[in-house]
């Protein structure tokens, strides 16, 4: 970068990105491991007293499967935020991917235990029912991403390998948003929504062979 | 001494917690409409509607589990939207098109269509499509009174009926993904039925607007979506009529869509349901053949392949 355009920017008062940053600098990632299981216990209260819905059972998996795929779209966005707005969540990224582990096991298991709960008809619904056979297979993608969101098994695994085997990710949230559409009676608008904002930060990702050969 | 009073009451005839519970309940809610600009207090007047054999025994569902947990798409496809968003309709004025095969076809009032009727309570079990139940104290009178009422011509086979169509007031039927108005259709016979009502209330109040206020249909054997909500045609047909589900995606929802354990919807069983109100621990219970009322309407249905071809 010239001189000349460095010191203009110094001169500049501070951008909306660097202000963001500035300020999460400042927020250690663990935070996030304290704060965001908060909804998923007061939910579990609200349900367990009675005062969340009329079925609490339905009312907690839509919330807990909800708020997962939420999570996990927001992951999605981190690298598409830093390379257009220069906004760098990037040291979340860990703590946010298993966040939304959490919630998607929580989803799961709200389904599991307290909506079907009959091993038989657990089976029979993975096998019979598409919907469903396509959201435990994006839960199973999710398992191996979790297992190795640690230090430890960065090392282990290499980065090559471990941000090859991290792809699952894209697969993964895919698979939740299908699932999303595909359980409801219509076309509803919501899921619809969260399919369009996955396929876009998904098309964010791909490397254009035309734009690849105008750089060289 | 003769002729004394003697006090022939029991506890028996106390009124029960649970009802009189109830009853606060229901007047906390009409308070809370009528701040809201909803209804005046007096529409809140007890119906006295008599009690009918057709009741089950089953203890109802609360107030708030019958108008709190809704499915209502002209007012948004969330459980709750009904109740967040149905306060926006004006029931009064309501008429109804009676037209098509009727010996006097005619927009008859709200007023009209009530003039001599006997409303009875009718507590009905109310199955979901979506394998989600309730029991519903009803209060209504039979289809087939109006429809006698109107005169059938011999060639009629089917009834349609429709929901009205006001998207300023349902903010649902902004969105397209229905098309709107929302209608269903019933047979000649099964209309006929002494098990179809109109209902124009629950828990002997008027029909709140989230359950179909004014006047609704309910056919306690067939799942929830038969029974057309806020009805403002009811035509007399010789084809089977349209029927917006069954429109919209056929291979799930059939013409008939009598409640059947054995016919499964493609994206989910229909062999248990899980009743609305039970906490979170509530076990799913096994759904009934025609929803508990086979012995009455069974045979309705003779010789009929009820899982390929008339589901």
């Amino acid at each position: 970068m010239p001189a000349g355009t460095l010191a203009a920017s110094r001169a500049k008062p501070m951008g909306v990105a660097q202000r963001i940053n500035a300020w999460t600098r400042r927020l250690p990632a663990w935070v996030l491991y304290v704060v965001m299981p908060v909804p998923a216990v007061l939910w579990f209260l609200q349900a367990l007293n009675g005062t969340l819905s009329s079925e609490p059972i339905r009312a907690l998996e839509h919330l807990y499967g909800e708020l997962g795929l939420q999570i996990l779209i927001f992951g999605l966005a981190i690298t598409p935020l830093r390379r257009f707005t220069k906004i760098d969540l990037v040291k979340f990224r860990r703590a946010i991917g298993l966040m939304a582990f959490l919630y998607i096991t929580l989803h799961l298991l709200v389904w599991l235990v307290l909506d079907v709960g009959d091993l038989g008809d657990i089976w029979r619904d993975i096998v019979k029912r598409p919907y469903i056979t396509i959201g435990m297979a994006g839960f199973l993608l999710l398992i191996p991403l979790a297992w190795t969101s640690n230090n430890r098994m960065v090392r282990k695994l290499g980065p090559i390998k471990w941000r090859r085997l991290h792809k699952l990710t894209y697969p993964a949230v895919l698979l939740g948003g299908i699932h999303f559409i595909m359980l409801a009676k219509t076309w509803n608008l919501e899921p619809m929504l969260y399919n369009a904002a996955i396929v876009l930060l998904l098309a964010l990702r791909l490397k254009f062979p035309v734009r690849r050969a105008s750089q060289a | 001494m003769a002729g004394r009073w003697k006090n022939d009451l029991t506890h028996a005839d106390v009124t029960p917690k649970a009802a009189f519970l109830n009853r606060r309940q229901v007047m906390a809610g009409a308070g809370a409409l009528a701040a809201a600009g909803g209804i005046g207090g007096a529409a809140w007047a007890k119906l006295n509607a008599k009690p009918s054999q057709y009741s089950i025994s089953e203890e109802p569902n609360s107030l708030q589990d019958i108008t709190t947990y809704n499915n209502f798409y002209e007012f948004g496809t969330d459980k709750g939207d009904p109740a967040r968003h149905a306060g926006a309709l004006t029931t009064d004025p309501w008429s109804i098109t009676i037209d098509g095969l009727v010996e006097k076809p005619g927009e008859y009032s709200m007023e009209q269509i009530m003039e001599g009727v006997e409303l009875e309570e009718r507590i009905y079990r109310f199955r979901c499509v979506e394998a989600w139940s309730m029991i519903v104290p009803w209060v209504g009178f039979e289809l087939a009174d109006l429809l006698n009422r109107v005169g059938v011509k011999p060639e009629a086979k089917y009834v349609a009926f429709e929901t009205l169509l006001r998207p300023e007031e349902m903010q649902g039927q902004r969105r397209q993904f229905i098309d709107w108005p929302y209608r269903e259709g019933l047979r000649l016979d099964e209309a006929m039925h002494p098990l179809t009502i109109m209902a124009t209330g629950l828990y002997d109040e008027p029909m709140p607007k989230q359950n179909g206020a004014p006047i609704r249909l309910v056919v306690p054997w067939k799942y929830g979506f038969k029974s057309i909500k806020s009805v403002v045609r009811i035509s007399l047909v010789e084809e089977e009529p349209h029927a917006s589900w069954n429109q919209l995606i056929p291979r799930e929802y059939g013409f008939y869509s009598n409640v059947n354990p054995e016919r499964s919807h493609p994206r989910w069983s229909q062999a248990k349901e899980r009743r609305v109100g039970g906490g979170l621990f509530a076990q799913k219970i096994p759904t009934l053949m025609f929803n508990g009322y086979e012995d009455e309407v069974a045979s309705l249905y003779e010789g009929m392949d009820l899982i390929n071809e008339h589901f």
